[in-house]
């Protein structure tokens, strides 16, 4: 034989054409700097509750390390069946209808490739997390994109969506509140959004994990919409609102033929998530204290990063969830990247170019203010001397 | 409570200007009603938090348990002034259970202290009887520390 592959041609096709993270590069460029202010981090800055903390303690305690049901503990299903319930009015069989997942990303992971078939069309809205379209990639799924602008806060709108509709749109993947621009929709938009998908026969995934960090108005899901709860597969996880990322415990809830399906995949490839991630879980769910506690700091922070870019002159909306901010640094005269890259070399302080989250995300920067508000202060002041220089 | 007394409460010295922009508030708006709380005597004071064991100074405090004889139309109200005029006493409360007043007491020393009590505290008319336990340590006070945990390294960046 003398024709063997090189290495790099031993990599699966679908995978070489997906690009590298542009996340990644801007994390490997900032890692080699200290002292920095980032306020690139995706993840609270807040440790995860005392009690949710001291009940995986005890579980540790009490041995509780083995596996569990496939499906995840039946306790912690059952409570988030009540949660579920009680938030957002949505009512899931907890013994066929929710599967615990290693965090939400394993969900959105699951979900996708439960009802994707090669070649079907599946519409995202971006700027938005780097996994969506990766993930429909790797399903064979072809991602289509609907792009969101400053202009209308970010939001989804029908018109939108339907101009990017095919015979063989399949699938509406949504996340509200939305990382990267924090935008959340209002109870009408939900409303037109859940139309245009009954309407197209489409199926719904729905990525909550920021729901709890709504500031503004009522939080709904889109699974509640007449029609919709059997078409959609409502996901979400502790990482956000319970300051849990590291646990990696979330869920997906759906109709039970999807859970099935979902669960298929989780079996073979997870068995089952961690035990002591779950056994926490449960005392999260127990109690809201500190999620409110959390939400109130992050609420204060959002009012006083939005205000200080405005007043820098970096044009930034308000956006009602998540924790982030999306400022727009067009009148820099610099791209998204050099505008990350030279705040970093010249002043310490890292945010996360806005393209890293699609095309539509090019001449703004993502902010996140899960970080110290002393910190958030300091990084405000450097930010205004970097701009003052710039436009100098 | 409002928002902006649990501010003030977990710092004093946030400015108005940035307490204006996390409560999208006008800084005017701030400070007048800063002034009103400290007019109505709502706001009583500012102080700081320290971390008083790190320091080398000579002050030992205690608590003291207090029993007490309610006196007709004063209740427990003119002994517990009478206590909480003598400076020694930080910190006075009327408390339910097996005793009636909690007093938090500094001196220089254990002698001064255990002089205080004996020959002021127990002797005040009303008073029934003391019990004394002089503070060791602190770990926590006002909601705060005295010990930061070592802090967890979060990732720089990440989506």
């Amino acid at each position: 034989m003398n024709d063997s592959k090189s290495v790099p041609d031993r990599v699966a096709d679908h995978l070489r054409r997906i690009p590298r993270s542009g996340i990644r590069d801007f994390f490997e460029l900032v890692s080699q700097r200290s002292d920095i202010i980032s306020l690139s981090i995706g993840e609270p800055d807040f440790v995860t509750p005392w009690t949710v903390r001291e009940a995986a303690i005890f579980a540790l305690d009490r041995g509780a390390t083995s596996y569990t049901p496939n499906m995840g503990l039946l306790k912690l299903r059952r409570a988030i069946g009540g949660y579920v319930d009680r938030s957002f009015g949505l009512r899931y069989d907890p013994e066929t209808e929710i599967l615990i997942t290693v965090g939400v990303s394993e969900a959105l992971d699951l979900a996708i490739r439960a009802v994707v078939n090669p070649g079907d069309e599946v519409l995202y809205h971006e700027p938005c997390y780097v996994s969506y379209r990766p993930l429909i990639a790797m399903a064979h799924g072809v991602p289509v994109t609907v792009a969101t602008s400053r202009e209308n806060g970010f939001r989804l709108t029908r018109e939108m969506l339907e101009a990017q509709t095919t015979s063989r749109t399949r699938v509406l993947l949504l996340n509200f509140p939305t990382n990267p621009t924090g935008a959340a929709m209002t109870p009408t938009e939900v409303a037109e959004i859940g139309a245009f998908a009954r309407d197209h026969d489409l199926l719904v995934i729905s990525d909550e994990i920021y729901s709890e960090l709504t500031y503004d108005g009522e939080r709904g899901s889109i699974a509640a919409c007449p029609g919709l709860r059997e078409r959609t597969i409502f996901l979400h996880g502790f990482s956000k609102a319970w300051a849990m990322t590291g646990f990696r415990v979330g869920y997906a809830a759906a109709p039970p033929e999807l859970t099935e399906a979902m669960m298929k995949i989780h079996q073979y490839t997870m068995l089952c998530a961690p035990r002591l991630s779950q056994e926490a879980a449960i005392e999260a769910l127990q109690s809201d204290r500190d999620t409110g506690i959390m939400r109130d700091e992050y609420r204060r922070r959002r009012n006083y990063i939005v205000s200080a870019l405005n007043d820098i002159g970096l044009a930034c909306h308000q956006p009602s969830g998540a924790f982030y901010v999306f400022p727009c640094i067009e009148n820099t005269g610099l791209s998204s990247q050099e505008f990350a890259m030279r705040l970093l070399e010249e002043e310490d302080v890292a945010c996360v170019p806005g393209n890293a989250f699609g095309a539509s995300g090019e001449g703004f920067l993502r902010c996140s203010y899960a970080t110290d508000f002393d910190q958030i202060k300091i990084a405000m002041d450097r930010m205004r001397n970097f701009v003052v220089r710039l436009l100098a | 409570m409002d928002e902006l007394l649990e501010l003030l409460c977990r710092n004093a010295l946030e400015t108005p200007a940035d307490l204006a922009r996390m409560l999208n508030a006008s800084e005017d708006d701030i400070r007048s009603r800063i002034s009103e709380y400290e007019a109505k005597g709502i706001i009583r004071g500012y102080q700081a938090i320290v971390d008083e064991d790190s320091l080398d100074t000579d002050t030992v405090k205690a608590v003291v348990e207090i029993k007490v004889t309610p006196v007709r139309e004063g209740g427990f109200d003119r002994t517990a002034a009478r206590v909480s005029r003598f400076h020694e006493v930080d910190s006075l409360y009327l408390m339910s259970g097996t005793y009636d007043l909690l007093a938090m007491v500094r001196g220089r020393d254990l002698r001064e202290i255990a002089t205080f009590v004996s020959a002021k505290l127990a002797t005040l008319e009303g008073v029934l009887s003391t019990a004394t336990h002089f503070m060791l340590k602190a770990y926590k006070k006002q909601g705060v520390l005295m010990e930061e945990p070592p802090s967890d390294e979060r990732l720089q960046v990440s989506p």
